[in-house]
């Protein structure tokens, strides 16, 4: 066991990965030399030189575009996009060719890869530095989805993502990348994360909490907000069970469900904007599945339908005074 | 000769054939010429029935090649057996003559059971990976920023392999013209790119793509090789790709070659040209169509006469026709082939839908 940030368990299940199979490569804007802007491909250059840590052209849609071509002849490029918010000059190429191409071919040509890109807000960015748009990709059928909320899932999910025989996208949580909110601060990560071989399958939710009274399900950074706001709301008496999602698409509808059954009552809890965003999907999956144990029209605790700002970042994003407040206005009903 | 005249580089398009049907040094076997002929004539002949099966609303849609024949198969005949082909939506000729069999084309073109893209795509969208030919997408260019990847990947694992992908003009104007072009000259891909300038885009002319004179010029910005060819000169086509491919071979990297030619007939079934374009127009190339002028050359060489054409002719005619019968009579796909594919294994939800939409059938 090593303690190492989110960026140290990307970088180290890359490397990895890159050990292992030689057809894996990562792929970007700044990922060569330089190791990427937040330092995720750093010393894989070294390792592996410039042609499996491939320094792009400044394109994103030459990114995904290359990459398709890439993993349709057999290579398998984790392609580095440098914030989620760039993503869609891509758009054309992730939703059109990368998710259809196996259906669309009738199995015959694939295209598995990762597409990585560091979302979310809380590093004063602005709008153009802290979207989180995974609800465009989790409508996109063809394409799996995954954000991880702590190292050790970082790295078993990337391993795991980069040898899925389908597309993923894999968002990484900028904000809790070095370390994690401790009453308002982001602390470095203390968290222990397994050395060599170590994975996380897709669509496996995590229990971080249990709890009698209310579910909460989130992904990402705000799962840290989430739980400490179930242990606030403990002091009161009300125990809240606390999903970690961790692979948003496709789904752990039985992890969701088996709980609200028991709780009778459902939050989510995400970053990006409430229209359309994935809470509305997930209460919808828990109406029509556990319709008749709901006590409490479920919750979305999420960020507002405005841009992402810059100066009241914190008013946009749910923080744990509104997931307080959610969860004892729920429980009250 | 073809009325080429205002989209000419200054040095002129590549051409082989000479206007009194000879041409010089042609490295091609006979049988392989006799082959290329052969093709050009099923594409044209299943260009007029498959538009007549669509007027009869036997299949949805057709996209055809008539007029375009030579820029597609003289262009596919010059890649090797293990190269790449991916395509744009109109090059059908191109991969029946990689070996794609017309059946398998016409069941994509009816849509059923046995559709290698299981009923998944329109007609004119299929895929053969058997033939190392690519999968037809309807957004515009696409391929061109893909094409690269696939280039670069059989470079890296020191295969002998390059890509021909092939657009339209009008695809120029996209930004994934720009980023394949782009990527392919910075990691000297072994891709060539093939433009096949049929001077329209659905209805607005190639005029309105570009004020630069001629494609091929924009390789140079990309730091790639252009070249301009006589796409209806099946032989200066050819040449124009295989010496693009040799680069390749050499390590020199990409080509853009630009195939001037013409789209006779309509952009698709769903189109009439005669709301944008002139007869006028149109006519100079109908007299450089080049079928006939293929066939003039291959007849002074005494490669081919009246009595081949008659018999190839009523052999191809009875090929479609048998295929056709096949083909129409089969099913559709069955309903679970809708949600497989869309990943490897069927994910929970998929699951589900499939059990209701199998419920509703059988419930009638």
């Amino acid at each position: 066991m090593a303690v190492m940030n989110i960026i140290q368990a990307v970088n180290d299940a890359l490397r990895l990965e890159m050990r292992r199979d030689p057809s894996v490569l990562v792929m970007g804007e700044d990922v060569g030399k330089f190791g990427g802007v937040f330092r995720a491909t750093v010393g894989l250059y070294d390792e592996f030189g410039p042609d499996r840590s491939i320094d792009t052209p400044l394109s994103e849609g030459g990114i995904i575009g290359t990459a398709i071509g890439m993993a349709t002849y057999g290579l398998r490029p984790v392609a580095e996009i440098q914030f989620a918010d760039y993503i869609f000059p891509a758009f054309d190429q992730i939703v059109n060719e990368l998710a259809k191409l196996r259906y669309r071919s009738g199995g015959q040509y694939t295209a598995p890869m990762v597409i990585r890109a560091p979302c979310g807000g809380g590093i004063r960015g602005g709008h153009y530095h802290s979207q989180s748009p995974e609800a465009y990709f989790i409508h996109t059928a063809g394409l799996k989805v995954v954000m991880p909320s702590s190292p050790a899932d970082a790295k078993g999910l990337l391993i795991s993502s980069i040898r899925d025989p389908d597309p993923v996208v894999f968002f990484e949580p900028k904000r809790v990348y070095r370390g994690r909110p401790v009453e308002g601060r982001i602390t470095p990560w203390d968290q222990d994360v397994p050395e060599g071989e170590h994975t996380v399958p897709l669509g496996e939710a995590a229990l971080l909490r249990e709890g009698r009274h209310v579910t909460l399900a989130t992904y990402g950074a705000m799962v840290h907000e989430s739980v400490e706001a179930a242990r606030l709301v403990a002091k009161e008496g009300l125990e809240v069970e606390v999903i970690d999602l961790r692979t948003l698409w496709p789904v752990d509808v039985e992890a969701l469900v088996g709980s609200v059954k028991k709780t009778g009552r459902f939050v989510v809890v995400h970053e990006a904007p409430r229209t359309c965003g994935f809470a509305a999907e997930l209460v919808t999956l828990v109406s029509e599945k556990a319709f008749l144990h709901l006590e409490a029209p479920p919750a979305r605790v999420t960020g507002w339908d405005t841009p992402f700002p810059c100066t009241l970042e914190n008013d946009y994003m749910p923080m744990t005074p509104r997931i307080v407040d959610a969860l004892r206005r729920t429980a009250r009903f | 000769m073809t009325p080429l005249a205002s989209r000419e580089t200054p040095q002129g398009p590549l051409r082989i054939l000479r206007d009194d049907d000879q041409a010089p040094e042609v490295p091609i076997e006979p049988g392989e010429l006799a082959r290329m002929y052969r093709t050009m004539l099923l594409a044209r002949n299943l260009d007029d029935r498959l538009i007549r099966l669509q007027r009869q609303g036997r299949i949805s849609f057709h996209i055809g090649s008539l007029g375009e024949e030579a820029a597609i198969v003289g262009s596919a005949a010059a890649m090797l057996p293990a190269d790449w082909i991916w395509p744009c939506y109109r090059e059908f000729a191109a991969a029946l003559y990689r070996g794609m069999p017309l059946e398998a084309y016409l069941d994509n073109m009816f849509g059923n059971a046995d559709d290698p893209s299981r009923g998944r795509q329109m007609p004119d969208h299929w895929t053969g990976r058997a033939w190392n030919v690519g999968s037809v997408s309807s957004p515009v260019g696409t391929q061109i920023a893909q094409a690269p990847g696939m280039a670069w990947a059989a470079k890296r694992r020191g295969d002998d392999v390059a890509v021909l992908v092939y657009f339209g003009e009008g695809a120029t104007s996209e930004g994934d013209f720009h980023v394949g072009l782009n990527f392919a000259g910075v990691f000297k891909a072994p891709c060539i790119f093939f433009c096949r300038n049929n001077g329209w885009a659905i209805s607005v002319p190639a005029s309105r793509q570009t004020a630069s004179k001629s494609i091929a010029v924009k390789a140079t910005a990309y730091g790639v090789a252009g070249v301009q060819v006589d796409g209806n000169d099946v032989l200066a086509v050819h040449r124009a790709v295989r010496e693009a491919r040799e680069r390749c071979r050499r390590g020199e990297g990409a080509t853009l070659i630009e195939a001037l030619t013409y789209r006779l007939g309509p952009h698709s079934t769903s189109d009439d040209p005669r709301g944008y374009r002139k007869e006028e127009e149109v006519e100079p190339w109908r007299a450089a169509d080049p079928l006939p002028r293929f066939r003039r050359y291959l007849e002074q060489r005494g490669l081919w006469s009246d009595a081949d054409e008659e018999r190839v002719t009523a052999e191809i005619e009875s090929e479609i026709r048998a295929a056709i019968e096949v083909a129409e009579r089969k099913g559709p796909p069955p309903l679970e082939s809708l949600f497989d594919d869309v990943y490897a294994r069927r994910p929970w939800h998929l699951e589900e839908q499939y059990r209701e939409a199998l419920r509703l059938r059988e419930e009638g």
